[in-house]
């Protein structure tokens, strides 16, 4: 019932969003801003080659890859970041640093150090992701709760139970922020990547299209992927941070 | 099931905000019998949380030594707020300290049942009254059946008939199952319903004012009268005292 009330308003939202995208394409009447219909037939087409389904996978692969490792590293920097001072000292200039760096200068360093290869590719947009889950992660470490771990300490939890029971739920919610801006920024950044050194993928595909100038195309894939990601938001990063978050009164 | 023995040659508070450093404790000692409930009674701010911090061994930034009668006790701990997992139901707050076996999960129901709350098991503590929560905390400690049982004002901010089940629930569970108790509060009246022991402190540096047995019968405990004649004659305190 929920699930539905929520549906329902994303369908509202979006058809509010499309049937002003049609009006202006109607008054405009140009090939460089074609109609929903004109981009669903370049959606049906791209998807009959398989290029569609193709190039979708490869590039979701790279989000995957990059978010998990961006995800990893940074959260494990974050927490030793939050936990101890002198880390935190030592390291969160080179955070800041990193945090401010533009994501195309780490790309181009990456490619020219590492070489055009997929390592390379996957490796430049976890970069650009890490500084921010570790700063989100700190800030969830630093405001980590004493009295429950001097509980958890008198009631000799171990390190395993304090971890399960007492710090991950507390993290929780930086872990979902993290995720949910993460995701955002990562599958940006993977077309940029693909633009400038992949041979496939969705970033690929717009540069080939970009050149023919064949609009349509670019944003039928525009279209197909913003509709993974959603699907992705609304099935599993929603529903997992609604469980985490069931005890709240 | 442990005697306590405490020592400590100095203890103090750490310089913070401004503020100097100031001495808690200076060659203090207490030695607290096994199987004795001595409550700790004095003014707020004292050091008494740090005390009982001390013996549980969370504190260890002090000169001077806690011993026990046997290796490694079983502390449960009942602090000033419940400290319950939030994100855990009320029956995973009370097993989560015990060893994962049925025993464990039948006591903790058994306790949870005699406490009143039954039917508040797989409820997150969040949702319960500060009352509750307060018993549940109280379930977490005692399921443990802990060899010493410290309690840090447990019944504080309730109002006086709750306050007042809590400590019959707790008299009787002691009765029942004795272990070694020491019990924080400034509520004299509180300390001679459940202990045989009061100790009086003062300072700072804290040191022991008064030490003085409660003599009175497990009926007498439940008679406001006889609490108030007692507190008269062994604490010198008039009726209308507040301490």
């Amino acid at each position: 019932m929920a699930f539905a009330g929520r549906l329902g308003w994303s369908a509202l939202s979006l058809g509010v969003f499309v049937a002003l995208w049609w009006i202006v394409a109607l008054v405009v009447d140009s090939r460089l801003l074609p109609d929903p219909p004109t981009v669903v037939r370049a959606l049906v087409v791209a998807a009959e080659t398989g290029e569609l389904i193709f190039n979708l996978l490869i590039t979701l692969a790279r989000v995957a890859a990059s978010f998990a490792i961006a995800m990893l590293i940074g959260s494990a920097l974050g927490i030793l970041l939050g936990l101890s001072r002198t880390a935190d000292r030592l390291l969160s200039p080179w955070v800041v640093l990193f945090l401010n760096l533009p994501a195309l200068v780490i790309i181009i360093l990456a490619y020219v150090w590492f070489g055009l290869n997929e390592s390379a590719a996957i490796l430049a947009v976890a970069i650009n992701k890490i500084p921010n889950v570790a700063v989100t992660l700190r800030e969830g470490a630093v405001a980590l709760s004493r009295d429950l771990a001097e509980m958890a300490r008198i009631y000799r939890f171990g390190r395993w139970k304090t971890l399960r029971h007492v710090i991950l739920p507390q993290l929780a919610p930086f872990f979902a922020a993290a995720a949910r801006s993460g995701l955002a920024l990562v599958w940006k950044i993977v077309l940029v990547v693909e633009l400038l050194g992949r041979p496939n993928g969705v970033g690929f595909e717009l540069q080939s299209s970009f050149q023919l100038f064949d609009v349509a195309t670019i944003l039928a894939y525009a279209l197909a992927f913003g509709m993974i990601v959603q699907a992705i938001e609304l099935g599993l990063i929603q529903p997992w941070e609604r469980a985490a978050n069931r005890w709240r009164r | 099931m442990t005697a306590v023995s405490i020592d400590i040659a100095a203890k103090t508070f750490p310089a913070a905000g401004g503020a100097p450093a100031r001495p808690l404790y200076a060659d203090f000692a207490l030695e607290v019998a096994d199987r004795s409930f001595t409550a700790l009674l004095g003014p707020s701010g004292l050091g008494k949380t740090t005390l009982l911090n001390l013996i549980a061994g969370v504190d260890r930034d002090f000169d001077g030594r806690v011993a026990f009668s046997r290796e490694e006790p079983r502390i449960g701990y009942a602090f000033q707020s419940p400290r319950l997992l939030p994100w855990r139901t009320v029956l995973e707050n009370v097993t989560l300290p015990l060893p994962k076996t049925a025993a464990s999960l039948t006591r903790a129901l058994g306790l949870l049942t005699e406490m009143g709350l039954g039917d508040a098991a797989d409820v997150y503590p969040e949702r319960l009254s500060l009352g509750m929560q307060r018993r549940v905390a109280l379930a977490r400690a005692f399921a443990l059946e802990p060899d010493l049982l410290l309690m840090d004002e447990p019944f504080v901010s309730l109002d006086e008939a709750n306050a007042d089940r809590l400590r019959d629930l707790l008299a009787e569970l002691i009765a029942r199952r004795p272990t070694t108790v020491l019990f924080v509060t400034h509520d004299s009246r509180e300390a001679i319903r459940l202990a045989d022991r009061l100790v009086v402190l003062a300072g700072p540096p804290v040191r022991i004012e008064q030490d003085v047995s409660v003599t009175l019968t497990p009926e007498q405990r439940t008679m406001p009268r006889e609490i108030d004649r007692f507190r008269e004659t062994a604490l010198g305190l008039t009726r209308g005292a507040v301490a």
